[in-house]
């Protein structure tokens, strides 16, 4: 029962999915926000409303923590490679490494440059220049997310490579392919993987689909985050002026992105049926080939039995999704031997969560909008507290997005070329990489309570209520400081909510 | 010159842009709780408050292009240095969460843990540092399959706690020159008194350094035959440390800034030449070093890696020098600040 604890690749990959799932909380939001911000500080310019410039204010700090945190928990991802994942990073550097490193030269120093100007250029530069930061953070994160879903679409569908082995003399020549790694043939013959097309490698059959999967669904995240909030405001009867048009610019954002998701999540599985279809099958719960191929609404697949238990289903759906015809068949994990099987349990279940959550994020966005229409939304309280606790809900169809995929992709780390069981790092042995674990349990641990905790103070102070007229320079002189002082009114935001009512 | 070469110096360049530029990050936090009082603890850490983050991208950038243009030495280094690794990242977590939330709570003893905090992570993220290096000179025991076949302690050789110790010593020299810079009044008279003695301190550990590379590690200075300009660097770095007085007592420090740059510069650039052409040195059998031929990516590979570099870090050095014109001048507190 306790035998993984001595199991060096079982640890690795334990302490892998901690480190990454806990860092996954921090950029769906920024890249969210960041669209977001690049919204509301956008209306500030054009339209002068002091409201914009608090609402922008206020989650610039929201921003500014969370994008810390992000930091801070993401060194640890661009390392591990090298220290838990040795052997694949020897294996893959050659491609996988360049993709890494283009993330670092485009988008890292982009985001953490403009991000200084952002969080405190305010009294620094001037309105437009603050604003083209914003965009450029916003970029910066979007690049981010281009690079590491690139890197990862490759280990999903490898394209615009070859396999060249390294003998003890240095001398190299390519491998036949189809190549699958064993370690027991090798021979004494290094094989590596190496970029022959980088653009292949780059827009390989899955990258496209996925960066815009993930994407949207960062941006769906950070609307649910918006709304939460500002729905709190408003059933608190707080800050309701920005709280009403900062509801109102999250809910047609997410409103849109909601509804483009299932179109791009229908993409990315066409593409999983035709690169991946064991994990196709694991995802559908798929045992056996038959024709009118069903789809699953619920179930728990059952992998002993190799059936799905208390299933509803829709018969010939998946056949219909997959070919565009109810009859022909779905390959099931049948097809499959089943040492290539992923795990069918997690892998159905999480991928069933998170197309069940995509429709509840439509039904509840299009619901808000039609009575944002009839103009009874903020009355409606009981949506709104509705609103401010499904906030967690986009976190877990993020979450649950990246297990299907990951999990789903086992037991390969390349899919089709290199398992996971042989990508692990000679050098570690397993009670360093418990030590390591247990260090990360604990200390990530503390820090989310710290994050939920400041989030929670900041959410609870709420925006600083007060409203100052654009400014046309910075201040600078201590005349300058008291004028700008004056002109505050203190919560002259707050009464001109209040007055709405 | 080959690709190969190319992308050494590029990796050097990287490391070397972390290393001045972190290195005062890490200098004003090994010197953190020296400062009194919460308006000192605050302006010490928005000194570096809008830049850090940045300057860590380098690190992150250089361990990006390590693993593409040389894999067999990231993945060596990398899983080797294990426990080192992660007593790094750990130490690094602390200084980013450290400085993103200190200020943001008013307890008194909150403050203090996160003050706490941000100073040991930054003295041992610089020790961490400085131990790798010294390994990197020492030699570890690589075996043919390039696996680190030795333990945490290994690691520990009283040359690599050496170069970990002036490290330590480099960095705060040059965080306190920094802090000199960025602050005024009461504070920088107080950091005015600490620079003579990170100086003094600095200056004994790199003469300690010299004297036992010199006579454990001759092998460093085989290259300077082939490198003869070597040794233009190394009288340069030796004005540069003289320098630095010099200006202070001048009342220039922004050119004791600069010396202090040049310094780190060409101590990585020294060490480069030093190890050249290997990545990291076997010590159980030369023909299994890790060098930049046997533990690189593929000429396509670096070509195209060239090209991205080619196109990105014009951008990255833009970025950096508006970033640091914009936030020009003496830190003042504002309610932005941490």
């Amino acid at each position: 029962m306790f035998e993984w604890l001595t199991d060096v690749v079982m640890l690795s990959r334990i302490q892998f999915a901690l480190t990454i799932m806990f860092h996954y909380l921090f950029p769906p939001l920024t890249i969210g926000l960041g669209a977001l911000l690049v919204i509301m500080e956008g209306m500030y310019l054009k339209t002068g409303n002091p409201v914009y410039e608090q609402m922008t204010k206020f989650w610039v700090k929201i921003f500014a923590l969370t994008f810390g945190l992000g930091v801070a928990s993401g060194i640890v991802m661009e390392f591990q490679f090298g220290t838990n994942w040795a052997t694949y990073s020897r294996f893959v550097g050659d491609v996988f490494g360049s993709a890494l490193a283009a993330e670092g030269i485009f988008a890292f120093f982009l985001e953490s440059g403009f991000l200084a100007i952002l969080v405190f250029g305010w009294n620094k530069v001037g309105p437009k220049m603050h604003f083209f930061s914003t965009i450029m953070v916003f970029l910066g994160s979007i690049f981010s997310a281009v690079w590491i879903v690139v890197a990862n679409s490759w280990m999903q569908t490898p394209a615009g490579f070859h396999i060249m082995g390294y003998d003890e003399a240095g001398n190299s020549f390519p491998l036949e392919m189809p190549f699958v790694y064993d370690p027991g043939a090798l021979d004494g013959v290094m094989p590596r993987a190496e970029i022959t097309s980088f653009w292949e490698m780059v827009l390989n059959p899955s990258s496209v689909v996925r960066i815009l999967h993930t994407v949207v669904g960062c941006f769906v995240l950070a609307s649910f985050v918006v709304m939460s909030v500002c729905g709190y405001y408003i059933v608190k009867g707080r800050h309701l002026e920005m709280s009403k048009r900062c509801f109102a610019i999250a809910l047609a954002f997410g409103a849109f992105w909601s509804v483009v998701q299932p179109f791009l999540g229908h993409l990315s599985a066409e593409i999983v049926a035709e690169h991946q279809p064991a994990k196709l099958a694991a995802f559908e719960g798929l045992y056996q080939t038959e024709e009118y191929s069903p789809l699953y609404l619920f179930g728990i697949p059952n992998t002993a039995e190799e059936r799905v238990d208390f299933g509803v289903k829709i018969p010939g759906m998946l056949s219909f999704l997959v070919h565009g015809s109810f009859q022909e068949p779905v390959a099931g994990l049948d097809q499959f031997p089943q040492e290539d099987w992923p795990p069918v349990f997690i892998s159905f279940t999480s991928y069933h969560i998170m197309v069940g959550l995509g429709m509840y994020f439509i039904g509840i966005t299009l619901l808000a909008l039609y009575l944002l229409w009839r103009g009874t939304l903020f009355e409606t309280k009981w949506l709104l507290w509705v609103f401010v606790f499904s906030v967690l809900l986009p976190y877990l169809a993020n979450h649950t997005g990246w297990i299907a995929a990951e999990v789903g992709r086992q037991p390969w780390l390349v899919y089709g070329i290199l398992r996971t069981e042989h990508g692990f790092s000679k050098a570690v042995g397993p009670e360093a990489v418990l030590g390591s674990l247990v260090l990360f349990m604990l200390i990530y641990a503390l820090l989310f309570f710290m994050y939920v905790y400041l989030l929670d103070r900041k959410i609870r102070s709420g925006p600083e209520d007060f409203v100052h007229t654009p400014v046309s320079k910075t201040p600078k002189g201590p005349e300058d400081v008291v004028e700008a002082a004056t002109r505050r009114g203190p919560g002259r935001g707050h009464l001109a909510g209040d007055k709405e009512e | 010159m080959d690709l190969n070469t190319i992308w050494f110096l590029l990796l050097g360049f990287l490391i070397m842009g972390y290393a001045v530029l972190d290195g005062f990050d890490l200098g004003v936090g090994a010197l953190h709780l020296l400062t009194k009082g919460d308006e000192e603890r605050r302006l010490s850490m928005n000194s570096i408050g809008p830049v850090w983050d940045g300057n860590e991208v380098w690190l992150v950038t250089a361990g990006g292009a390590l693993f593409a243009a040389f894999p067999h030495a990231y993945a060596t280094a990398f899983s080797g240095f294990y426990l080192a690794f992660m007593l790094l990242l750990f130490a690094l977590i602390f200084r980013a969460v450290a400085l993103e939330v200190r200020s943001k709570e008013e307890m008194p003893w909150w403050r203090s843990i996160w003050d706490v905090s941000f100073s040991i992570s930054s003295i041992l993220a610089t020790i961490l540092f400085g131990v790798a290096v010294g390994n990197l000179v020492v030699g570890l025991p690589i075996g043919a399959d390039m696996e680190f076949q030795g333990t945490f302690f290994d690691l520990l050789s009283p040359y690599a706690v050496l170069v970990g110790i002036f490290t330590l010593a480099l960095f705060m020299m040059h965080g306190s020159i920094y802090l000199y810079l960025k602050t005024e009044g009461d504070l920088q008279a107080k950091v005015k008194e600490w620079i003579p003695r990170t100086l003094s301190f600095f200056v004994i550990m790199y003469i300690l350094t010299t004297i036992f590379t010199l006579t454990v590690y001759p092998e460093m200075t085989d290259n300077f035959e082939r490198f003869w300009w070597v040794w233009g660097v190394v009288v340069l770095k030796v004005l540069a440390i003289a320098n630095i007085p010099r200006a202070l007592y001048l009342g220039l420090p922004f050119r004791a800034f600069v010396s202090s740059c040049c310094v780190i510069a060409a101590l990585l650039l020294v060490f480069g030449i030093g190890v050249y052409p290997n990545m990291i040195v076997s010590s159980l059998d030369p023909a299994y070093n890790l060098t930049l031929y046997n533990a690189s990516s593929s000429q396509k590979t670096l070509t195209i890696m060239f090209i991205i570099a080619l196109i990105g870090m014009p951008f990255v050095l833009a970025y950096t020098a508006s970033i640091y014109w914009i936030f020009r001048g003496k830190v003042k507190l504002d309610k932005f600040s941490y």
